[in-house]
């Protein structure tokens, strides 16, 4: 549920054109499980999200928003519906395919930072380049690159477990943008920080993350980072509820 | 993506370590029980390892093994030596005598009289003296750890006495034997004067060693020696077998060294796989996120054998290295009940074996959770 409107003012954002989309997504649905213990994550999902946007998808908990990016992102397949990303229609798309497809154009931000602990900083954020078949050296000296860019230059040496949580996500986000990809899906990235960081961490992803050739999808139910959405998504019960652009931002 | 899964692997030193070493102390287990069940094995038959000259051992059909002998006629030896393809065959005596000491001690011990012409049975290798000096009148060869056990805390020197069924022998000679099963000295004389060792007897030859022929066949030979003889002809392999067999069916050593052995394949294993399959999952997470950043199945599955195999190759080596430097120090320090043992290769291939299948078990099963694992469950 989205905040009351002293914490955020916004107006109802105007529809996405069709050639803006980078998610186009239409009666989308999901079931876990069968017959009797069969949950509705996703009751018919509608919505579009733009290229060159942070778009912020909030709600409360068990709502269905991991679910709905994870769709996104071509980790799960949708029950029904159709998902087009990119101009792909994910249906179409199985297998190793879909797996290029995303190496290929879709960064990822977990909640937990998920970094390996055994690598460097510039070797965690090289990873999605080695796994594309960069060689090592060039992977790593972008990953360098990359880190000095979310402000962690000087800690391209260091190991996660000597990095605090705010910067051990700035090294994930640099992660998933040194492939330049065109989708970037973050859930919860502010979940597990405290307050400052978490701001400074939405901060980093509006002004590096955000560019005319790509989405921005970022999952929050902290409403303290509403304001950092060009967009804010409220689902509800599998549902979308509404699409809003905060008055901050349009102003 | 073997860069990364090197770095997985080893990033934490001491969780590498512990997966190593649990590999290693699983091979240990396997090596060095399967050594010592082998090596106990080869005890009860070491007089018939230690004649490697004659293709055939002929005796009595109511033999089951080489301990319990049934001496049979002397005039036997003729019989088979009247088969065709027979190149040559000897008498050979073996039992149990008690030997006195010049000290006055009663010692049991293994009598082996061998062919008074050839000297065909000899020790495979001497120490001190040489197979000749048997001729010598009264002269025996004794095996080195016998001769502490019948002469203790005494410089090893030739010429020293026994009293044996009231006849003196000389020591001429020590050598070195595949240690017997039971851990009495071994006593090597001539035939002839062996059978004045023992208390009398009606009979005495307890088997015939036969050479085949160029060219003959042994299997051949030895079912027209049965034929002709109405006795129990063996190739020597066969005859090995056949009394390793008797004492795995009618001894407790199976088993006992069975469960002991399995228990340590079990243990090792369990320890092996355990650690590793901990591994594997505890990185579950990582394996998730690689996933979703676009690596597919295969490359992972590349990664975890790569993982299972580094630390399965590194553990056996150890694990091999620590049995090997188990038995050598047992060996050097002249503890008896270990004398003799060694891996035998054969234990070094089983034991890569059951390493290999344990860590690749063991990696498969966590893989199966790695390959089934929903890539969405990174969200998780
Ligand atoms: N793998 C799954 N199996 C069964 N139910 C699931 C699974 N994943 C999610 N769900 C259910 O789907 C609903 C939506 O979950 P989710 O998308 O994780 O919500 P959110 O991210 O908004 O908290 C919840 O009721 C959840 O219990
Ligand atoms: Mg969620």
């Amino acid at each position: 549920m989205i905040g009351p409107a002293e914490q955020f003012a916004a107006t109802l954002a105007p529809p996405v054109p069709r050639a803006q989309a980078a998610v186009h997504c239409r009666g989308v649905t999901k079931f876990f499980g069968a017959d009797e213990t069969k949950v509705t994550a996703l009751a018919g999902v509608d919505v579009d999200i733009p290229y060159g946007e942070l778009a912020l998808l909030v709600g409360p908990s068990g709502c269905g928003k991991t679910t709905l990016i994870s769709i996104v992102a071509g980790l799960l397949d949708a029950t029904a519906g159709e998902v087009e990303v990119l101009g792909a229609n994910l249906d179409t798309l199985r297998g190793s395919k879909l797996v290029r497809f995303r190496s290929a154009n879709i960064g990822f931000v977990f909640q937990q930072y998920n970094l390996l602990p055994a690598l460097t900083a510039e070797e965690n954020v090289a990873v999605p380049l080695l796994v594309r078949g960069e060689p090592r050296a060039q992977a790593v000296r972008k990953g360098a690159e990359m880190l000095a860019e979310v402000g962690l230059g000087d800690r391209r040496k260091s190991r996660p477990s000597h990095l605090s949580g705010g910067q051990q996500q700035r090294v994930a986000i640099a992660r998933a943008l040194v492939g330049e990809p065109r989708l970037l899906v973050c859930d919860e990235p502010t979940a597990a920080l405290d307050a400052r960081s978490g701001q400074n961490v939405m901060q980093l992803i509006k002004r590096i993350a955000v560019k005319s050739d790509r989405a921005v999808i970022v999952v929050t139910h902290d409403s303290r980072v509403y304001a950092y959405g060009d967009r804010v998504i409220s689902m509800s019960d599998g549902k979308i509820e509404r699409v809003e652009q905060p008055l901050a931002a349009t102003a | 993506m073997i860069w990364l899964a090197w770095k997985m692997l080893t990033g934490d030193r001491a969780k590498f370590l512990g997966i190593v070493f649990g590999v290693a102390f699983g091979s240990v287990l396997i090596a060095q029980q399967s050594s010592i069940f082998v090596g106990l094995m080869r005890r009860t038959s070491s007089q018939i390892i230690d004649i490697t000259s004659a293709d055939i051992w002929v005796m009595d059909k109511r033999q089951q093994n080489i301990d319990e002998i049934r001496p049979m006629p002397e005039n036997r030896l003729y019989q088979v030596r009247g088969v065709d393809g027979v190149a040559w065959a000897v008498r050979l005596f073996k039992g149990n005598v008690r030997a006195k000491t010049s000290e006055g001690n009663f010692r049991q011990a293994i009598m082996v009289g061998i062919d008074d012409a050839s000297l065909t049975g000899a020790p495979p290798l001497m120490t001190r003296g040489a197979v000749e000096d048997l001729r010598r009148p009264d002269g025996v060869i004794v095996d080195e750890d016998g001769y502490r056990v019948l002469f203790p805390n005494q410089p090893i020197e030739l010429g020293r006495t026994l009293d044996m069924n009231d006849r003196r022998a000389i020591v001429v000679g020590t050598c070195k034997s595949t240690p017997p099963f039971q851990t009495f000295p071994i006593i090597y004389t001539r035939y002839s004067q062996a059978v004045h060792y023992i208390p009398r007897e009606r009979n005495t030859l307890s088997f015939v060693l036969v050479k085949a022929q160029a060219g003959q066949s042994v299997a051949e030979l030895c079912r027209r020696i049965a034929q002709q003889t109405n006795l129990l002809a063996m190739s020597w392999v066969d005859f090995l077998m056949f009394n390793i067999q008797y004492y795995l069916e009618n001894t407790g050593i199976p088993i006992n060294f069975g469960i002991t052995v399995t228990l340590g394949f079990i243990v090792g294993g369990a320890i092996a796989g355990q650690t590793f399959y901990l591994f594997t999952l505890e990185n579950l997470k990582h394996f998730g996120s690689l996933k979703a950043m676009g690596v597919d199945n295969w490359r992972l599955i590349g990664m975890v054998i790569f993982q299972a195999l580094t630390v399965g190759l590194m553990g056996f080596g150890i694990g091999l290295g620590l049995a090997a430097t188990f038995f050598e120090v047992t060996e050097r320090s002249g503890q008896g009940d270990l004398r003799g043992m060694f891996i035998p290769w054969q234990i070094v291939a089983i034991t890569a074996t059951a390493v290999t299948f344990i860590v690749l078990a063991a990696s498969l099963a966590s893989l199966r959770k790695v390959l089934f694992l929903e890539p969405a469950a990174v969200f998780k």
